[in-house]
């Protein structure tokens, strides 16, 4: 049911025709964002159609582009619920204004169907967490887009607007609404009266919208569920596509940056002499954490940085290794006292009575984005006023940011979006390129644009957190399992990931968190990456002490749970599980359930001549409830398992000295083209609540794939990354499920 | 000073010694197009084709470029009309966030020049690039559809 705090209102567009706008808002930003309905070029709403004289339909969606196609599923709902001509359609990207702050997205906290995740606060700097009235949201991550400014926004402003269209031709032409046909973009009648939605949208713009808009039948949809084809490739195709680091404007400069290594550091002193003296540096510009060069070009900023030899005073942090914080993290797991993230029926009394107790300890490391277009911003005062280009997965948290680093009134800040050559949670609330453009652009005549070089964006993320878990389980005699006790350290988001759809009668999760220097961020899925290894290679673990088939044992602790059951089916159905692979190869399978969509995986694998494992094939069964649009969502899937495969192979960040050690592609290798899988993808769309897809492929990746190693080296690895393992196939079991 | 030619344009350029040819197209050309990634020759975001050949430029000095034919994301159209591998990487929606893509495009085309019909093995040899976003399975469907062509 939709609330009666929701507002659809319309209006006429400012170079005529129709616009409707549908959001959650109060009614003093209401009056702001009618006000700038009819001004050129400013369109604020937070979910809004424009439907031009011409019949062309403006899809304005808040949300960034990172790859996802968001562009293009916002606006295939909308023209979905308009019954619009797909190929009148258009997109918009809104701009960042308060305006179009994602209400859909508060609406869900309010309603308590999701909960804001922590790292978000950082960007809602308006009451923290009060959202309701607040938030200062265009957040694109968490998989939020299609669940929530989708789901709630778009659909309702098609439909409003469709409904508005159809109330102004029945008045003109003095018939029944309900007589009324809305199709491909055109209204008609039995009369044989017609017209194009262009021709009737001044007329409807008179009309008010109702509260309570009906949507249509999934049976009925034409353009959801298609695999349409997205706005944003042509651009990405021919090199006409700008990214921030693309930006290019008129007398700009180019500064390259180097923060203290260590983390905490602060900048002691620098000579400047060595840079200044160099071919078209033009400035030194000293930040208390940072030095950064300012130059004609990007190469020459680098060289000259390259030249300086700055000194750092290295704070508390120089001591700091990965066996430090290891050591840190046994300690806070050993000290007891652990915070309770769950808990259901007597777990410590059920592992008390058993008879025997399976125990394990799993490790992972920290780990970098590494989004392909490294951090960068461009900046440019002029006078108390600032312009931003950039990157951002909240365009309207980076512009609170960049008036707060600026010391000065939002309204005094312009932020132009770029595309993003990848986000992954990196370009969501972790800002500090952001900071450092604004700090550096203060000293800088003209527009500067200030690049992480690829070692700065290795050695200066915001890394997923390196994380220890202990488990520990019995089980019943007939394989069942009685207790399950995860603890571990370093809890984020989502609540979910740390959860399991398995019926434990006794189970509970606790947590510690450890103190470590190293900055977090949320990195694709979040949570689930080190959550899903630790709980679907324990479950494996069970199995194999059961004697149970994989695939089978979780089945059996899913009665209580169907879609995720028919997930795993069809997961097992989709690689044949029942028979076995070639010899050499052995499967494994997982299941999580993240951010709104299950997703179970079965890896196929081999042990290469190097002893590194090889991944030949991946099935992946998905629920996200409905499916927008197929192509890009079996993309995210299939793009989601590759990122988390290769963290799951080769990624690890490591410590020393209190920085990273890693520093560009060559240490922290990625998935390319000969060890990507084949991937087989299909949904099931069981109707449930649309789940997010850029997340959820990436959750199950590590847990399947060490399962089939286990199942074909009879190892069991417990610590990623699996490189760090030498492994030889096990050639007496030859080929084998696991 | 010396003389570039890319796509097809001679453009006279200051590039001092060791100067990569990547910052004289992206920055002194301002043909942003070519991306950096890297900058030590590990990702292909930069590949561009030096006389048809994919180079990586991030790591080829501008001036051993001097006299040679570049061919740039940006040169690949005829007029209007794409090149058939920019053709098949729009049908099978190959790009993510299309970051890397330009680099894959030169390397996809370098490959299909010298082997028109490549099989997944010499794919695999050829297209060393990274994408971050794992867009592989598209972008092989793109190399074998566009060999059709
Ligand atoms: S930027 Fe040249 S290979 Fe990465
Ligand atoms: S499409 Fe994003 S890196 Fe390849």
């Amino acid at each position: 049911m939709v609330s009666r705090r929701l507002v659809i209102f319309g209006g006429v567009a400012a170079a005529g025709g129709l616009a409707v706008g549908y959001a959650l808002m109060p009614y003093s930003t209401l009056d702001r964002a009618k006000g700038m309905i009819a001004k050129e070029g400013a369109t604020p709403l937070s979910a809004w159609v424009r439907i031009g004289t011409d019949n062309s339909v403006t899809v304005i969606v808040p949300h960034s582009e990172m790859g996802q196609g968001v562009h293009t599923s916002m606006p295939m709902m909308l023209a979905e619920e308009l019954d619009a001509d797909w190929s009148l359609v258009r997109m918009e990207q809104a701009p960042a204004d308060m305006a179009f702050a994602n209400r859909a997205l508060a609406r869900e906290y309010l309603r308590g169907d999701m909960s804001i995740p922590s790292w978000m606060s950082g960007v809602a700097e308006f009451g923290a967490r009060k959202v309701a009235e607040s938030m200062n949201l265009q957040i694109t991550g968490g998989s939020t887009a299609v669940r929530f400014t989708g789901v709630r926004g778009m659909r309702m402003a098609g439909a409003a607007a469709r409904w508005m269209l159809i109330k102004a031709a029945a008045a003109k032409w003095g018939v029944p609404e309900s007589e009324i046909v809305a199709k491909q973009s055109k209204l008609s009648h039995a009369s044989g009266k017609s017209a194009t939605y262009g021709e009737m949208a001044a007329a409807a713009a008179a009309y008010d919208p109702p509260v309570d808009v009906p949507l249509k039948a999934k049976k009925d949809y034409t353009i959801v569920g298609q695999p349409i084809a997205r706005f944003d490739i042509p651009g990405k195709v021919d090199g006409s596509a700008k990214y921030g680091i693309d930006v290019r404007l008129p007398n700009m400069s180019y500064a390259v940056i180097a923060a203290s290594p260590v983390f905490g550091g602060t900048l002691k002193s620098v000579d400047e002499k060595p840079a200044t003296a160099m071919k078209g540096v033009k400035k030194v510009v000293k930040l208390p954490a940072a030095v950064a060069v300012v130059a004609d070009n990007t190469w020459r900023a680098k060289e000259a940085l390259a030249a300086l030899q700055p000194q750092w005073d290295e704070g508390q942090n120089a001591n700091v290794t990965q066996a430090t914080i290891f050591a840190g993290k046994e300690a806070a797991l050993a000290k007891g006292g652990l915070t309770e993230d769950h808990a259901s029926g007597n777990v410590d009394e059920a592992l008390k009575g058993a008879k025997s107790v399976i125990e394990a300890t799993y490790k992972v490391p920290f780990l970098a984005h590494a989004a392909m277009e490294v951090m960068n911003c461009t900046a440019h005062f002029e006078g108390d006023k600032l312009t931003i280009w950039g990157g951002f997965q909240d365009g309207l948290g980076a512009k609170a940011r960049a008036a707060k680093a600026a010391g000065i009134p939002i309204d005094n800040v312009t932020l132009n979006h770029t595309a993003m050559g990848g986000g992954f949670g990196r370009r969501g609330g972790t800002l500090d390129y952001l900071d450092k453009a604004v700090a550096i652009a203060r000293q800088v005549e003209g527009p500067v644009q200030v690049v992480f070089t690829r070692e700065e964006d290795m050695t200066q993320d915001f890394y997923r957190h390196a994380s220890l878990a202990k488990m520990r389980a019995a089980m019943d005699d007939k394989g069942k399992v009685t207790a399950w006790l995860h603890t571990f350290t370093e809890k984020h988001d989502p609540p979910e990931a740390i959860r399991v759809n398995y019926d434990f009668a006794n189970q509970a999760a606790r947590y510690a968190s450890d103190t470590n220097p190293i900055p977090w961020g949320p990195w694709r899925s979040v949570d689930h990456t080190q959550q899903g290894f630790f709980i679907e290679t324990f479950m494996d673990e069970l199995a194999a002490a059961a004697g149970k088939d994989p695939f089978e044992f979780r089945r059996a602790h899913l009665e209580g749970a169907p879609r995720h059951k028919a997930v795993l089916e069809l997961a097992a159905e989709m690689a044949n599980w029942s028979v076995a692979p070639e010899a050499g190869r052995a499967r494994g399978i997982a299941i999580r359930d993240a951010f709104g969509t299950i997703v179970a995986q079965v890896a196929e694998v081999s042990i290469g001549a190097d002893g590194r494992a090889r991944v030949h094939k991946v099935w992946s069964a998905v629920d996200p409830g409905e499916v927008i649009n197929p192509a890009t969502f079996t993309a995210q899937i299939q793009g989601g398992a590759i990122y988390g495969l290769t963290a799951a192979l080769y990624g690890e960040i490591s410590i020393d000295k209190g920085r990273v050690v890693q520093q560009n592609f060559p240490d922290y290798e990625m998935v390319r083209m000969a060890e990507a899988p084949v991937h087989e993808v299909r949904f099931i769309e069981s109707g449930a609540r649309t789940g997010g897809a850029g997340e959820p492929g990436t959750a199950p990746i590590a847990a399947a794939v060490g399962n089939a190693i286990f199942a074909l080296t009879k190892k069991r690895i417990r610590e990623l990354p699996f490189m760090k393992t030498t492994l030889t196939a096990s050639t007496a079991t030859g080929a084998a499920n696991g | 000073m010396i003389t570039i030619n890319v796509n097809g344009t001679p453009h006279q350029v200051e590039a001092e010694d060791g100067m990569p040819l990547l910052w004289v197209i992206r920055d002194v050309l301002n043909m942003t197009g070519t991306k950096y990634g890297c900058g030590v020759g590990s990702c292909g975001a930069c590949t561009v084709l030096i006389d048809g050949a994919a180079t990586r430029s991030c790591s080829f000095p501008a001036a051993l470029a001097a006299g040679k034919n570049i061919t740039t994301i940006e040169g690949l159209k005829t007029g209007d009309t794409l090149h058939k591998v920019q053709q098949a990487w729009i049908e099978a929606q190959a790009p993510q966030c299309g970051f890397c893509q330009s680099g894959q495009i030169m390397a996809a085309v370098a490959l299909l020049k010298e082997k028109p019909q490549p099989t997944d093995a010499e794919i695999d040899a050829a297209m060393t690039n990274i994408c971050r976003c794992g867009a592989y399975s598209q972008i092989r469907a793109a190399i074998h559809a566009a060999a059709k062509v």
